[in-house]
């Protein structure tokens, strides 16, 4: 799940500038889970953005809007509208995917934070960062990169108190609960010895990747 | 210096010393000069709690042009590998031999709380990096010209710490990566230290270690210390007493009463390790009372 936070209302009206007549695109998948970009958020921004003079002329709503091709077919209403700029209530693949689908400003109005874990409905905590190269099969399934503020995989810093940690106390130290597990898991073992140095080229960006030019 | 000192079994002594917000050096020179006699390295902060100051590598080339021995701090919080290399062949290239490595303090801490922080290696990956250029290569394994560098190399360790086995699981790693010498987090009592010595004991990790010892300016500060700084507990008896100390000065209209009395406690801590023979050294870490060291290693007997 990518979890996304609303944008400042002011934020999203200055980039707007001097555009009145407006679509709103939103996203039934993520966005709709972080209550930033479903049905009842896309009525909300049109009645916030009717109410200070502007026009909605359309209101989209794709079942996912970071998917190229049903967002091409959901857009095709536009262009009779009279649209002059695209408000997009997704994360910032979702807002790119609009924008390649349109001859038009496109605009975020939501913040894009992070892949969630869903605790519950509603409730989010970052597990994984997305490093290409899994290490949580030596730190007893617990993500240190992730986790600790400073994503270190030998062990930890000297900096938590309490067992929290020092960036932020409401965070527990990643490194303590790495240890519990693998004293639980009789794995204190996995400690001994330094994490290989990481490779941070399985992080240079974009990455693609394309299933359908090798065949298994 | 500092490796003499360990090597021939003498009590080993540094002071840590901040460069400053600036670059102007001169007071630093100045200070480090009057400890010269009484230390066996000058170890210089790598923008200790993450707030912005001219760089250790700038201050130790400095003093050792002062004809002085530096201890280079390095962090992976502002340079990656490449960054950490370079700047250790630099230091090579001055003739700064002695080099602490620690993972740094979080940009968030600090006074640039929205830079980005980097660490691409941490404090064992450091010491892995260094030894890999004595090795006379580079991280990504190219070779490097001329004769390789040869560094003495320090880590760090906090004593007070919960649970300390995963310190000294993390300690192991960084003396099986190199470290030929372990600083610890500033301890107030020996109790702080004997309990870390025991487990290092216990886990059949022998280096020497090099007692932080930190003098106190007032009860505030102890307070601070007790709230804020991750690692440090100072015991309640000493605040008492440096509460008592500042009520007193109140009282006769004496200024300086509760420094003093830091100052006393530091050279009486050091004077028990040195005495008890717990550890191989301390190490004063005086936080902008860097004046004050040669008086509190004199009381010490040092």
């Amino acid at each position: 799940m990518i979890i996304t936070v609303k944008k400042p209302l002011p934020e999203l009206l200055e980039m707007l500038g001097g555009a009145k007549k407006v679509a709103i695109v939103g996203c039934d998948s993520c966005a709709a889970a972080c209550r930033t970009g479903g049905a009842p958020e896309i009525d909300q921004m049109a009645q916030a953005l009717e109410d200070r003079g502007f026009q909605v002329v359309a209101r989209v709503l794709p079942q996912e809007c970071c998917h190229k091709l049903l967002v091409r077919k959901e857009l095709k209403v536009l262009p009779d509208t009279g649209v002059e700029a695209v408000v997009c209530l997704a994360c910032g693949s979702g807002v790119q995917t609009v924008a390649d689908n349109v001859c038009l400003p496109v605009y975020p109005a939501n913040d894009t934070s992070f892949l969630g874990q869903v605790e519950r409905v509603g409730i989010f905590h970052e597990y994984c960062r997305m490093c290409g190269q899994c290490v949580l099969g030596r730190t007893g399934g617990i993500c240190p990169v992730t986790r600790c503020a400073k994503g270190l995989v030998d062990g930890p810093c000297g900096g938590q108190k309490n067992g929290k940690c020092e960036v932020d106390p409401e965070n527990d130290c990643a490194w303590i609960a790495i240890y519990e597990r693998l004293k639980a898991l009789g794995r204190e073992d996995l400690l001994f010895s330094p994490a290989p140095i990481r490779d941070h080229s399985a992080q240079a960006h974009p990455k693609h990747l394309d299933l359908r030019g090798t065949k298994p | 210096m500092l490796q003499n000192a360990l090597t021939h079994q003498q009590f080993a002594v540094t002071a840590e010393l901040a460069p400053p917000k600036g670059w102007d050096f001169s007071h630093q020179i100045q200070v480090a000069k009057t400890l010269q006699r009484q230390v066996h390295g000058i170890n210089v902060t790598d923008m200790q709690s993450a707030c912005l100051k001219a760089s250790s590598l700038g201050l130790c080339i400095a003093l050792k042009q002062a004809g002085l021995e530096p201890i280079l701090q390095i962090t992976g919080r502002d340079r990656n590998r490449m960054g950490i290399v370079s700047d250790l062949l630099s230091a090579a290239a001055f003739g700064i031999d002695t080099v602490l490595c620690l993972t740094g303090d979080h940009p968030k801490v600090g006074d640039h709380p929205g830079a980005k922080p980097v660490y691409d290696l941490d404090s064992v990956g450091i010491l892995q990096a260094v030894r890999q250029m004595e090795e006379g290569r580079d991280c990504g394994g190219s070779p490097l010209s001329g004769t390789p560098p040869t560094f003495f190399k320090g880590a760090v360790v906090t004593p007070v710490y919960e649970p300390l086995a995963l310190q000294i699981l993390k300690l192991r790693q960084k003396v099986d990566a190199g470290a030929q010498f372990i600083q610890t987090q500033c301890v107030f009592q020996t109790d702080q230290l004997t309990r870390l010595l025991d487990a290092m004991d216990k886990a059949r990790i022998t280096v020497p270690v090099m007692a932080g010892v930190l003098p106190l300016k007032s009860a505030g500060m102890a307070r601070y210390m007790n709230e804020k700084v991750p690692g440090v507990t100072v015991p309640a008896d000493q605040l008492q007493r440096l509460e008592e100390a500042a009520q007193e000065g109140r009282r006769t209209g004496v200024k300086g009463l509760a420094q003093r009395l830091g100052i006393q406690m530091a050279a009486e801590l050091i004077a028990q390790i040195r005495d008890a023979g717990l550890c191989a050294g301390v190490h004063v870490m005086a936080v902008g009372a860097e004046e004050q060291v040669p008086k509190i290693l004199a009381l010490a007997g040092l």
